[in-house]
């Protein structure tokens, strides 16, 4: 079986990847194609839902749980049906809703790979598949939400989502690092058995990318961007896929937020503040696709909740609920845009009667959205709620669910008046029956799973996920949130029929403008930190490489001046001095030694010719030098003596 | 001798080349791609009968295509080459982008003789330096890259091409000279006073001497990191890409930084591991500057190419990151360090495609428009669909996107650094969304919006005779507006060079057996060794 489970994932990711290969040559098969791999997808999806299987394919090494491993339990047969089946009504949707010249095989083949990385997203059981997964899925996302990168705004709308999205993945990278260093494995299940510091590290990972995905609190404005993509991308995206990951991720990870405790307890209230405060963000808003936006985060939000106090069934049933109103939401949405050229909400009056089918659909998910009983998020909410431990929380959840219904209420007020004549919108002034039907089947699930109120149904859930014994709400809880509902939903109609200034007024305040959240994910600060650090790298560090270099040019400069002038010099002068040297020698040597010895050949020749002066050979001349010699002898004797 | 084959192919081609000048320049590429592809080819080969593991992983043993010839016998320095997990994949590499290049140069209309004849040389010396198995050896490759280079992007470079040229030059020749220092240092320390890396590897020098041993690192490690790049050693590396002939970028950036990381895992690690144990720390924390560093500039860059220089910056200090992380023995279990090492040598091949195939594109946008300024293109995916997809692709791949290559090195490098390096290692992390964050905004300002092309006349086009508008008398820079629409897409050639590598890095990023079958036993080895 485990290569229908392969099937599964490389179904509609290889046919995705086709079709973005074809590039334009695909656009008229695509719309088919897509219909049926998504088709083909469902039937699959429920096979392994029913075998369970498991599947491994080797990808990384070193250590355990390195491989692609896919596993099917009860949260992800639950899951892999859902998002299978929303998948394949929100393709069916797509293909009646494109325009006719648009690039279909770019659009069909984006849409099967984020559906196959969603699929790859609920039953990986090893953190590098729920990592490349998850990311890849992030990234069609990207890539869906700019589908029409040619109209302004539309790229950076992309951007914004696949970079906020991944500062919460980066939280997955740490986890997988400190599942490592706890465990040795990365192996999901593993994780639930670290424990110390590394568990809290990979706790706070987990949250941190969940939260990213799910567009909770802090991460929630990127959701506002989002809302450029194409109206069957917002039905997907925001229904069983991407946001829901998150949830989805939570409630996985459950046992591993309990064991550090504060973890669990960040999640429930990062779920309930969401709930409360995009929950408010929602009623402020004068865009119909906006408004549903802020109200996934806000629903997702009871998921998250419900994955901190350890509420599985409840959060599943949430997800499982909530993925068939918003889907079935946003299709009305997407073809009121279409017929009516409009998702103002003050134009979209009286949208619900002019196309009735539709409309019936879009008021039976709307009043699912309120909480209304017997619908479906009615019982979801309350069985999340039922699972809540502390007052403070559990008054928030109750808020949060009140305030659901006030911009519920705000929709029916609208979509249900009577129209006011026909708008210079442009539109096709059509709704296509295919869109009817689909809009019409997530109805049925939309009011149909308010079954879940019932405990034999609630209890067969449970043991789908294993989880047996989760508190379920009392018919008093059942009654009082009812009736909370109800009662909001009264109030806002009549406030929007009679006031509505009031309305007006709302959507003046900051929350119209996603009470400032956008700020938090402004790139700015990026920018200006990354100017500042260029404007150091050119200025201080390649200064400092030329300033070496220009240094030892100059180094270079004085030791050549100093070669000329000194050593040079140096040389010259001891050769210069030593030919004075020489020449003073040379001079010594012919004035003094030579002299001398001249001199004294001289002094020879002189005394030579003073000895042969006495001898002139004349006889008395003789005799007087004899008497001259005699008598200096006679005194020399006398003197002696 | 398969080995020496493969070394000194591509310089013989060169040869030829340069003796018979008379053959037509567009012959003379194509015996550079024929040679390229027959290097490829030999590699391929290797790589089909390399067998990893049994026992013996490499580095210092089982070591495969091994030759071992005396040089120089009074010092004890040879001829010593051979194959292991650490060398198979990055001359695999060297081989697969140099061909990417031959084929990307089909149409060189500037001295082809010259060009083709020094890239072939250029091979050969990014081919011997990863084959060498002797110090000596790998340094005279290593230092003949650097010359070949130079060569590469005084001669056919663009801009102030001199000027870059010489400051790579001077500053990575000065960095080898650190390293020479170093080589010189091991040699000296060690008992049988040898050169031979195997032996060093085998028998550590310097090993119960720690300053001795710290500063011969020091001298490495200096070397290496100029040749990486690492901050603070980095900026030569912008201008040398923005000036070099878009080849001469993709080989730079793809092979020749490769050559200093492939440095640490070959020589520092194996052969000092008591230093680098002791010094792994500095290795994480130049390792994570480079990191954000490179992102962070990369970021503000308002130019293509010194956009994409930078983030080789980025990507190359999760090199160290990993390979630091190895050394930290004590703060983590051998499992996680493999991991790690793995990761880092992962991120070497990866890095090379798809870096290669990112400076091959943007050396498209210069032979249209002569300028890499973001400001001076927009709107490209209307009239280069098919140029905007291969960029797209391999932003994805470069920003580390699952199903590419860098995520396989970047997912291993963070898993296993974590635990020997928390801190240093969740900072590095923010590197992927700034990588992210940049990319994205590339694409934003190139392909989408208006269109907008530089005014400049294409000059292939000019080259391939006179057009329409010039055959009426005007020229064709002179009708052609300030902001042109018209953009030609990707030609067959460059299409040719750019897409294999981008299925490549997909391949490795789905199937990433193929490499780590190879990989991971050496890694083990380095691990092991580091650990002594």
């Amino acid at each position: 079986m485990s290569a229908v489970l392969g099937a599964l994932v490389l179904l509609p990711a290889l046919s995705g990847a086709a079709l973005l290969v074809a590039g334009r040559g695909a656009d008229r098969v695509a719309g088919p194609l897509a219909v049926a791999v998504a088709a083909a997808g469902v039937v699959v999806a429920a096979l392994v839902a029913g075998t369970r299987p498991l599947l491994s394919v080797p990808f990384l090494g070193i250590v355990e749980g390195g491989d692609l491993r896919l596993v099917v339990d009860g949260l992800s047969a639950v899951l892999v049906v859902l998002v299978a089946g929303i998948a394949l009504l929100v393709t069916v949707f797509a293909v009646v809703d494109l325009p006719a010249d648009a690039a279909r095989g770019r659009f069909f083949g984006y849409l099967l790979l984020f559906v196959a990385a969603m699929l790859a997203t609920v039953t990986a059981a090893t953190l590098p598949t729920l990592l490349l997964a998850w990311e890849v899925m992030g990234a069609t996302s990207y890539a869906l939400i700019g589908y029409h990168w040619d109209e302004p705004g539309k790229p950076a709308a992309g951007t914004r989502a696949f970079v906020t999205t991944r500062a919460g993945d980066l939280g997955l990278y740490v986890a997988a690092g400190a599942a490592l260093a706890a465990t040795g494995s990365l192996v999901l299940t593993d994780l639930e058995s670290a424990d110390g510091g590394w568990a809290d590290v990979a706790a706070a990972g987990v949250l941190v990318a969940a939260l990213g995905k799910s567009a909770q609190l802090p991460f929630s404005a990127w959701l506002s961007a989002a809302m450029q993509g194409p109206s069957p991308v917002s039905a997907l995206l925001h229904s069983a896929t991407m946001v829901a990951a998150g949830g989805y991720l939570l409630i996985r990870m459950q046992p591993l937020l309990a064991s550090t405790g504060w973890a669990a307890t960040a999640a429930a209230w990062a779920g309930a503040l969401t709930a409360m405060v995009l929950g408010a963000v929602a009623v402020a808003q004068t865009d119909l696709k906006q408004l549903l936006a802020a109200s996934t985060a806000a629903q997702i939000g009871f998921v998250v909740l419900a994955a901190g106090v350890g509420a599985t069934a409840g959060g599943t049933a949430q997800l499982v609920a909530h993925a068939a109103v918003k889907a079935g939401l946003f299709v009305a949405a997407g073809a009121w845009l279409t017929a009516l050229g409009t998702k103002n909400l003050t134009d979209l009056r009286g949208a619900a009667r002019r196309y009735r089918g539709i409309g019936a659909a879009a008021t039976v998910a709307a009043l699912a959205l309120a909480g209304v009983p017997p619908l479906s998020l009615w019982a979801t909410k309350d069985k999340v709620l039922a699972g809540v431990d502390g007052t403070a929380l559990h008054v928030v959840g109750l808020a949060a669910a009140a305030v659901s219904a006030v911009y519920a209420g705000r929709i029916l007020a609208v979509v249900l008046a009577r129209p006011a004549g026909d708008e210079e919108e442009p539109g096709t002034r059509r709704v296509p029956a295919l869109t009817t039907v689909v809009a019409g089947v997530l109805a049925v699930f939309a009011a149909g799973l308010g079954v879940l109120a019932l405990p034999a149904v609630a209890e067969r859930l449970e043991a789908v996920l294993d989880v047996e014994g989760e508190p379920s709400p009392g018919l008093g809880e059942l009654l009082l949130s009812g009736a909370l509902a109800l009662v909001a939903l009264g109030l806002t109609v009549a406030v929007v029929r009679a006031r509505p200034a009031v309305m007006e007024q709302l959507s003046r305040s900051p929350l119209a403008s996603w009470a400032g959240l956008g700020r938090l994910l402004s790139p700015r600060p990026a920018m200006a930190l990354a100017r500042a650090l260029a404007t150091v790298d050119d200025r201080v560090i390649d200064r400092a490489v030329v300033g070496v270099a220009v240094g030892a040019r100059r180094l270079a400069g004085m030791a050549s001046r100093a070669d000329d002038g000194v050593l040079d010099g140096a040389v010259s002068g001891v050769a210069a001095a030593t030919r004075r040297t020489a020449a003073g020698s040379a001079r010594i040597d012919t004035g003094v030694v030579d002299g001398a010895v001249r001199g004294m050949a001289r002094a020879f020749r002189h005394a030579g010719g003073a000895a042969r002066r006495p001898q002139t050979g004349l006889l008395h001349q003789y005799y007087a030098q004899a008497v001259v010699g005699l008598g200096l002898l006679l005194v020399l004797l006398l003197v002696v003596r | 001798m398969l080995l020496t084959v493969v070394i000194f192919l591509p310089l013989l081609a060169a040869a030829v080349l340069l003796a018979a000048p008379r053959i037509p320049g567009r012959v003379a590429i194509g015996v550079w791609v024929a040679a390229s592809a027959v290097d490829l080819a030999l590699v391929g080969w290797m790589w089909l009968r390399f067998e990893p593991g049994q026992g013996a992983s490499g580095v210092v043993d089982g070591l495969a295509y091994e030759a071992h010839l005396q040089w120089i016998p009074t010092v004890n320095a040879g001829y010593h080459v051979g194959v292991d997990g650490l060398s198979l994949p990055l001359l695999a590499l060297t081989g697969v982008l140099f061909l990417a290049c031959a084929v990307y140069s089909l149409r060189e209309p500037d001295r082809p003789h010259t060009y083709a004849a020094l890239f072939l040389f250029l091979q050969t010396a990014c081919m011997g330096t990863f084959a060498s198995l002797d110090l000596i050896l790998f340094f005279v490759f290593f230092d003949l890259s650097i010359v070949g280079m130079y060569f590469v992007i005084a001669g056919w470079g663009h801009g102030n091409a001199r000027r870059s040229a010489l400051k790579f030059f001077l500053y990575t020749f000065i960095g080898s000279l650190a390293l020479l220092v170093g080589f010189i240092g091991l040699f000296l320390g060690s008992e049988e006073r040898t050169f031979d890396m195997v032996a060093l590897a085998a028998n550590p020098p310097l090993a119960d001497s720690p300053v001795a041993g710290g500063l011969v690192l020091l001298a490495i490690f200096l070397g290496l990191a100029v040749k990486t790049p690492l901050f603070p050693f980095h900026t030569w590396l912008p201008d040398a890409h923005t000036d070099a002939p878009a080849a001469g970028s993709a080989i730079l950036a793809g092979i020749l930084l490769k050559l200093g990381t492939y440095g640490f895992v070959r020589i520092a690690m194996p052969i000092l591991p008591e230093a680098w144990q002791r010094w792994a720390m500095v290795a994480v924390v130049v390792g994570v500057i480079s990191v954000l560093w490179g992102a962070f500039v990369a970021l503000a860059q308002t130019d293509v190419k010194r956009m994409i220089a930078y983030t080789s910056v980025n990507h190359m200090g999760y090199v160290l990151l990993g390979l630091g992380a190895a050394g930290l023995v004590a703060s983590a279990d051998e499992g996680a360090r493999t991991v790690a090492t793995v990761g880092a040598m992962y991120q070497m091949v990866s890095h090379g495609l798809l870096t290669g195939a990112l400076f091959l594109l943007s050396g498209v946008l210069w032979s249209r428009g002569h300028s890499y300024a973001f400001d001076r293109w927009g709107g490209l995916a209307r009239p280069a669909p098919v140029f905007a997809a291969c960029f797209a692709v391999a932003a994805f791949g470069s920003l580390g996107l699952p199903g590419f290559s860098g995520f396989i090195a970047e997912f291993q490098v963070f898993t296993g650094a974590l635990q020997a390096a928390p801190l240093a290692t969740v900072v590095a992390v923010v590197g992927i969304l700034v990588t992210a964050g940049l990319f994205l905004l590339a694409l934003q300002r190139l392909f989408t919006g208006d269109p907008v092309v530089p005014s400049e006349a294409d000059p292939d086009e000019l080259a391939e005779g006179p057009g329409p508008e010039r055959a009426d008398g005007t020229t064709a820079t002179a009708v052609r507006p300030r902001t042109a629409t018209r953009m030609q897409d990707l030609r067959s050639r460059e299409a040719a060079a750019v897409v294999p590598l981008l299925v490549l890095a997909v391949i490795l990023g789905l199937v990433p057996r193929v490499l780590l079958d190879v990989l991971e036993p050496a890694a083990m080895a380095v691990v092991e060794l580091v650990g002594r």
